[in-house]
């Protein structure tokens, strides 16, 4: 009898404590990553966490798309004030210089040293961790959706006017944009001119033609740079654009007028764009049936010697005040984005390119760039690494730089609409943008990038 | 001997009116006190600190020209948005008053747009209205360049004025309706037997007696003009073309949220407060002088 009760007792303290320790045991350490892509991409994101999630046992991260870059900052900072902030969060580039002085991260190469892994931050295409790391070029945070510029072309319609090359000089541009004018193209050349187009019209190209955006190394070298893109190349640039689309060579397409440009050139309407490499896929997918497209690097005026394209898109930031079980799992899980065969995943299901060089490598043996849909898009590295980063091709960070973006966008359409001259739309820009440096520079007194 | 329970005056009023006093306090008079507080400081967006600045965000502000376009854009978009609305419904509700066939249907149906939200309306509208693609390719088939509110601010302003009288015709259209309703019939056919016309009715008769109701609309389109118009901006024009649809209410959101300058969008929900405290002031002081309470 004794034994019995005895054997049911240890049966059941058994059962208690497996039943105890199995779940201990089994319950990861979940913690939060907020991101700012959706759509397509955010379902892209859905699967990577999934992959994460699937490929260990010890730590759940639980992914979320706040909708848009600019929501995902604000949500972040305001839960971050409310002391309920994600454990890791994706800030688009022009957000790096607001997060570097917020004081509300933990630095990503400490985190990664911190818990064992060895990452080799020389790996990273200079362009890229350029841009984002101190001016001491320790890593903050952790590059992850990249892009940089391209030009699309339309090979059928350049067959018409005899071209079977892309144009690689502005005053190339010009000339076919005049021929393929006089071919009967309605729409030789879509540019659109909201604070979006910053970007590859104004960020892009004084970086590839060595010219800067705005003093003290654009930026990097102090609060207190001011921009001056009213006295470089760009004043040219502008002053060609404007001249282009009143002779109708150049027309503006945006979704308020009914069409964006990467529509307009999908369906042939226009000849030629310049846009991201990450609407390489779009085009892919919606281009009109048969027609013959193409990338090239973005143009540059004769007698340019040419520097780097700048990086576009978002890196990973781990934020303060989390537990140190917290910091494992996002530790595990930058590295399992850094790891190449993520980099695979990542750009065969988006458009955006690997960030590092043994991503890349590996991604050429595995023969992506030579099949079809994807054929074109290592244009864009060779873009971002036509040269080593200068001093103002490394990046742009300045303080606000969404709203200086919005001013861009603003002085642009007065330009366009003959309310005022090129040099005057874009003293207005400088001044107005000094205005927004100097208040963020006042926000934050006696505070200096790192 | 008759007992009687009593309570204190005081104390019996004040525990009534905690509930709604704490309400009001916790919604309105706590939030409105850190705006006030924001807008005299300079805020670190992460709440790594604050400095004290005193009036110095208002004195940015209000030597910023674009400030004062957005001013000017603002009334411009009250003003015409406002005399659009209250005039079609004003209209709509006299026909639907007349008893013609199919009123009941209007009565039902003109609601409906009130009901609809901002940015969903906006995406309507903005479809509708694209020069390319919509109904104004058509128009602008006939007149190259007629349309084009992506670079003619004025085309941008006429688009979410549009929109936005669209929205408040279904709202005003009811009371409207519901104030010619309330004048007595007898009225209208004495008028009538005298042998005044249709015309003569609505304006010696009609539009008197709902003078109270004109008035409370007026009231509150300005308001709602100021501070409804946020989604339709957003969706449609996003404050563009250079600057020129850029609302008050609109740029708020986009110096606060966009470009983390809290202090700056405080200080401009401040103003923007105040002014319509004020216009609102004005309407009473010299409007109201000319209602006629029944």
């Amino acid at each position: 009898m004794t034994i019995i009760k005895r054997g049911f007792a240890a049966l059941a303290a058994g059962a208690l404590s497996t039943a105890l320790a199995v779940p201990a045991f089994a319950e990861p350490v979940k913690f939060d990553f907020w991101f700012g892509l959706s759509g397509d991409l955010a379902r892209v994101v859905d699967t990577l966490c999934k992959n994460f999630n699937d490929s260990q046992k010890d730590y759940e991260v639980v992914c979320t798309s706040q909708g848009n870059y600019d929501a995902t900052l604000q949500n972040t900072i305001a839960a971050f004030r409310a002391g309920k902030q994600p454990t890791v969060v994706q800030v688009y580039d022009v957000g790096t210089a607001t997060m570097m002085l917020s004081g509300a991260y933990k630095p990503a190469d400490k985190l990664m040293e911190e818990n064992g892994y060895k990452i080799d931050y020389s790996d990273y295409f200079p362009g890229i961790a350029r841009y984002y790391a101190t001016s001491k070029g320790e890593m903050l945070s952790f590059p992850f959706n990249s892009s940089t510029p391209l030009m699309y072309w339309n090979k059928d319609a350049f067959a018409k006017i005899g071209k079977t090359e892309a144009p690689k000089t502005w005053e190339d541009v010009a000339a076919d944009l005049q021929a393929l004018k006089d071919a009967g193209y309605d729409c030789p050349m879509a540019i659109n001119i909201s604070a979006n187009e910053s970007w590859q019209l104004m960020e892009q190209f004084s970086a590839l033609h060595n010219q800067p955006v705005a003093t003290k190394n654009n930026g990097y070298d102090g609060l207190d740079a001011r921009l001056e893109v009213n006295k470089t190349k760009f004043v040219q640039y502008v002053t060609d654009l404007k001249k282009w689309y009143d002779a109708g060579l150049v027309k503006i397409k945006s979704k308020d007028l009914g069409q964006d440009m990467v529509q307009a050139f999908a369906t042939g309407t226009c000849q030629l764009i310049l846009t991201s490499v990450g609407d390489h896929g779009t085009v892919g997918r919606t281009q009109k049936e048969g027609m013959n497209w193409d990338v090239a690097e973005l143009p540059v005026y004769a007698g340019t010697e040419r520097k780097n394209s700048l990086v576009g898109g978002a890196s990973l930031w781990v934020l303060s005040g989390k537990s140190d079980a917290e910091y494992k799992g996002a530790a595990a899980f930058l590295n399992f984005i850094h790891d190449p065969k993520t980099a695979l995943f990542w750009s065969t299901n988006t458009g955006y390119i690997p960030v590092t060089k043994s991503g890349f490598d590996f991604m050429k043996s595995n023969g992506f760039y030579d099949k079809a849909p994807f054929k074109g898009r290592e244009v864009a590295i060779a873009s971002l690494t036509a040269s080593e980063p200068t001093e103002i091709t490394r990046g742009v960070r300045l303080g606000n730089f969404t709203q200086i973006r919005a001013e861009f966008g603003t002085q642009m359409q007065a330009i366009f609409a003959n309310k005022v001259s090129v040099q005057e739309g874009l003293d207005a820009l400088v001044k107005n943008g000094d205005a927004i440096l100097d208040r963020f520079q006042q926000t934050y007194p006696g505070k200096t990038l790192p | 001997m008759e007992k009687r329970v009593t309570f204190s005056k005081w104390t019996i009023g004040i525990l009534f009116a905690v509930p709604q006093l704490f309400l009001i306090f916790t919604f309105f008079y706590w939030p409105a006190g850190q705006a006030v507080y924001w807008s005299l400081t300079l805020q670190q967006p992460w709440g790594g600190g604050n400095i004290w600045v005193g009036l110095d965000n208002f004195r940015s502000i209000l030597s910023n020209a674009s400030y004062w376009d957005s001013i000017t854009a603002s009334m411009i978009f009250a003003g015409i948005s406002t005399g659009l609305a209250m005039t079609i419904a004003l209209v709509l509700a006299a026909l639907t008053d007349r008893q013609l066939a199919g009123s009941w249907l209007y009565r039902v149906v003109l609601i409906w747009p009130y009901g609809i939200a901002a940015p969903a309306l906006a995406l309507a509208f903005r479809f509708i209205l694209a020069p390319e693609a919509g109904f104004m390719a058509v128009v602008n088939q006939a007149w190259p360049g007629f349309w084009d509110p992506g670079l003619d601010g004025a085309d941008a302003m006429a688009s979410i004025i549009i929109a936005f009288s669209w929205k408040y015709v279904g709202y005003n259209f009811i009371f409207f309706l519901a104030a010619f309703q309330a004048i007595p019939r007898s009225l209208i056919e004495a008028a009538a037997m005298d042998g005044s016309g249709v015309i003569r009715r609505f304006w010696d008769i009609q539009f008197p007696l709902i003078t109270p109701t004109i008035f409370f609309l007026l009231v509150i389109n300005i308001t709602e003009s100021f501070q409804d118009s946020f989604g339709i901006v957003d969706i449609m024009t996003a404050g563009g073309p250079a600057n020129a649809t850029n609302l008050m209410v609109y740029k708020i959101y986009s110096d606060g949220f966009k470009g983390l300058d809290y202090s700056g969008a405080a200080a401009q929900s401040i103003i923007l407060m105040l002014l319509i405290i004020a216009l609102t002031i004005v309407q009473f002081r010299f409007i109201e002088r000319r209602v006629h309470y029944r």
